[in-house]
């Protein structure tokens, strides 16, 4: 069978001096699939957000979504939840998986001992990791209150909790909407504690292609450990964070799965946890409003190409220094 | 810098990474109302694994799991299949509009999935698919990605052994089905891998395009779960840790080759 057809494949393909005919039906099913739901989409998804209707496609209404999107207090909250997620998560998690991977890389015994610790959380299912979290964060019997009534602080609601992070911090000196709320907060660690051995297997395969001997001499001209970081280390790998840049910054205006399994139920702590992709999928799913959803996604999908477009212009800048 | 210090640093970063997993595993096996007292220690007075049966009789979970290995394990398939055809026609064969179309489906990689939600969500329900496994499989069939990798793989396989094979009378498909497909079986693993876990992990659109219990994966199915008014905590951390342990098992049978596919994935997001 497979042999009448490559026979019959290579015959064509002699006659017209190219081998089209193989080709198409090597790269047909693939092309199919990413056509049909992954460029398609793009234009209907357009075409919806010019559209009305209620749990089904309605009647053209032109730019009407476009200015209730921008008209909506919710969106631009959920804009926000977004940016302060964004700005928590990537620093946390770029200078914690550096450091890991920076002591890692400098010890002898246990390495992959604790390399399979940190990356533990990665591999698990964030669903599943969500529930522990907030079986450990539950006011009433999870452990990290008992941590804070044997450190004679007072219990906190965690991730049911609308109040800002400063409001709590500060005890109520800034003003309860300021900043991002702890519940926003539980979601940045959440993710922060999950994402974190990513950076560090990057950071690591980073550190291992630095040639040796280029710390050494500096170790023989006087460098100390800092010196080290700041003039060889941390130059050379700044490639690698601007790559963790972008991926971080993608992944923060993607992410739903955290936000989802960790704020159900508390009515998404007065919607300080609602993001820009929870918002779409609560407006779309949950009140089946089409046509404001695929604005909000359209908004948002020119927004991080925007995004991707400046930052691979500054990383272009960057390597091309070199 | 001295050593213990480094260890010391390196073991209490460690403890924090797990000791949530290590808080699930124990709770899992302590009765309610040892689970609901507040305390650090992940150790149970008594040990009740009778638990994992409770909660496989609390909501039903081996449906969930057949449900999921199904859906990720025909994704995973389908994945690898679409990939090496793709992969080896955008590296091996000579056709008009090559380098166009390998641009096309390099470019589909830059679609933000929020923008693909509504409009397959529609498409699904044109199809008639809702509640089916099709709508969860199919859309997920090929990725950029994947193409990617092993359109590189087949790239660094020397061209020596295509024509030594062309001598013998081979033709592209036999060579690629007998020959270039098993000597690139590290960048298979990997998509299939990945393609498995991602399938695996996935909540959003399956919580969209399936509403029948019958339907649900496990993702799904935990979160319901959760929700579930008077869900015991125990029951839940046995639940959490059952959906863990697949993906757990993949990792520590395949730990080499998840570490360097996820290198090359984040190149992905």
């Amino acid at each position: 069978m497979l042999g009448l057809l490559d026979d019959f494949l290579e015959r064509r393909a002699r006659a017209r001096g190219h081998e089209g005919w193989t080709a198409a039906l090597l790269l047909s099913p693939a092309v199919a699939v990413l056509g049909l739901f992954g460029v398609a989409p793009l234009f209907a998804a357009f075409q919806l957000s010019l559209c009305g209707g209620k749990f089904a496609m309605g009647g053209y209404v032109g730019l009407d979504n476009y200015a209730r999107v921008l008209h909506n207090p919710a969106f631009w909250k959920s804009a926000e939840v977004t940016a302060y997620y964004a700005l928590g998560t990537i620093p946390l998690s770029l200078t914690l998986s550096f450091l890991a991977a920076w002591f890692l890389f400098r010890i002898e015994y246990a390495r992959s001992l604790f390399r399979t610790a940190y990356f533990l959380p990665y591999i698990t299912p964030v669903v599943a990791a969500a529930m522990v979290w907030r079986a450990l964060l539950n006011p009433r019997s999870g452990p990290l209150n008992a941590l804070l009534a044997g450190l004679g602080l007072p219990a906190q609601q965690w991730v049911l909790e609308p109040r800002g992070i400063l409001h709590i911090l500060t005890g109520g000196l800034a003003p309860p909407e300021w900043g991002p709320s702890l519940a926003l907060c539980c979601i940045i660690a959440f993710d922060v504690w999950h994402s974190l051995g990513y950076g560090m297997l990057v950071f690591l395969a980073g550190l291992s292609a630095i040639p040796r001997e280029l710390e050494d001499a500096a170790r023989i001209d006087g460098a100390g450990t800092v010196q080290v970081l700041r003039r060889i280390t941390l130059p050379l790998l700044a490639p690698l964070v601007l790559f963790l840049l972008i991926v971080g910054g993608i992944r923060a205006f993607q992410s739903f799965n955290s936000f989802y399994a960790l704020s159900q139920g508390g009515a998404r702590a007065l919607g300080t946890t609602e993001n820009l992709v929870i918002h779409i999928y609560s407006n779309f799913y949950e009140y089946g409003d089409w046509g404001y959803g695929a604005a909000v996604a359209v908004l948002l999908s020119g927004a991080i190409a925007a995004l991707s477009v400046l930052q691979w212009r500054l990383w272009g800048a960057r390597t091309s220094q070199r | 810098m001295r050593t213990w210090p480094k260890y010391a640093a390196l073991a209490s970063m460690a403890a924090l990474m797990i000791w949530p997993f290590l808080w699930m595993i124990g709770a899992s096996f302590m009765d309610l109302a040892e689970a609901t007292t507040p305390s650090l220690s992940p150790w149970p007075r008594e040990w009740h694994p009778e638990n994992y049966a409770q909660a496989f009789r609390a909501a039903p979970f081996a449906r969930y799991f057949l449900n999921s290995l199904a859906v990720s394990g025909a994704i995973a398939a389908a994945v690898t299949v679409t990939s090496i055809m793709a992969g080896y026609a955008l590296a091996r064969l000579r056709f008009p509009g090559k380098r166009m179309l390998f641009a096309a489906i390099l470019a589909t990689m830059m679609v933000p999935f929020e923008v693909t939600l509504i409009p397959n969500f529609v498409l699904i329900g044109k199809l008639g698919w809702y509640n089916t496994y099709l709508a969860l499989i199919v859309p997920w069939c090929a990725n950029a990605f994947s193409i990617f990798l092993m359109r590189q793989a087949f790239l660094g396989l020397p061209k020596d052994y295509f024509d030594a094979a062309r001598i013998d009378g081979c033709g592209h498909l036999r060579f690629l089905a007998r020959l270039a497909a098993p000597l690139a079986k590290p960048a298979v693993v990997t998509v299939a891998l990945f393609a498995f876990l991602g399938g695996y992990n996935a909540l959003l659109w399956p919580l969209v395009v399936t509403t029948d219990e019958s339907m649900r994966v496990v993702q799904v199915g935990l979160t319901v779960f959760a929700g579930d008014a008077g869900v015991s905590l125990n029951l839940l951390m046995c639940a959490s840790a059952i959906v863990i342990l697949p993906a757990a098992a993949v990792y520590f049978a395949a730990q080499r080759q998840v570490q360097e596919g996820a290198l090359g994935a984040g190149i992905k997001a």
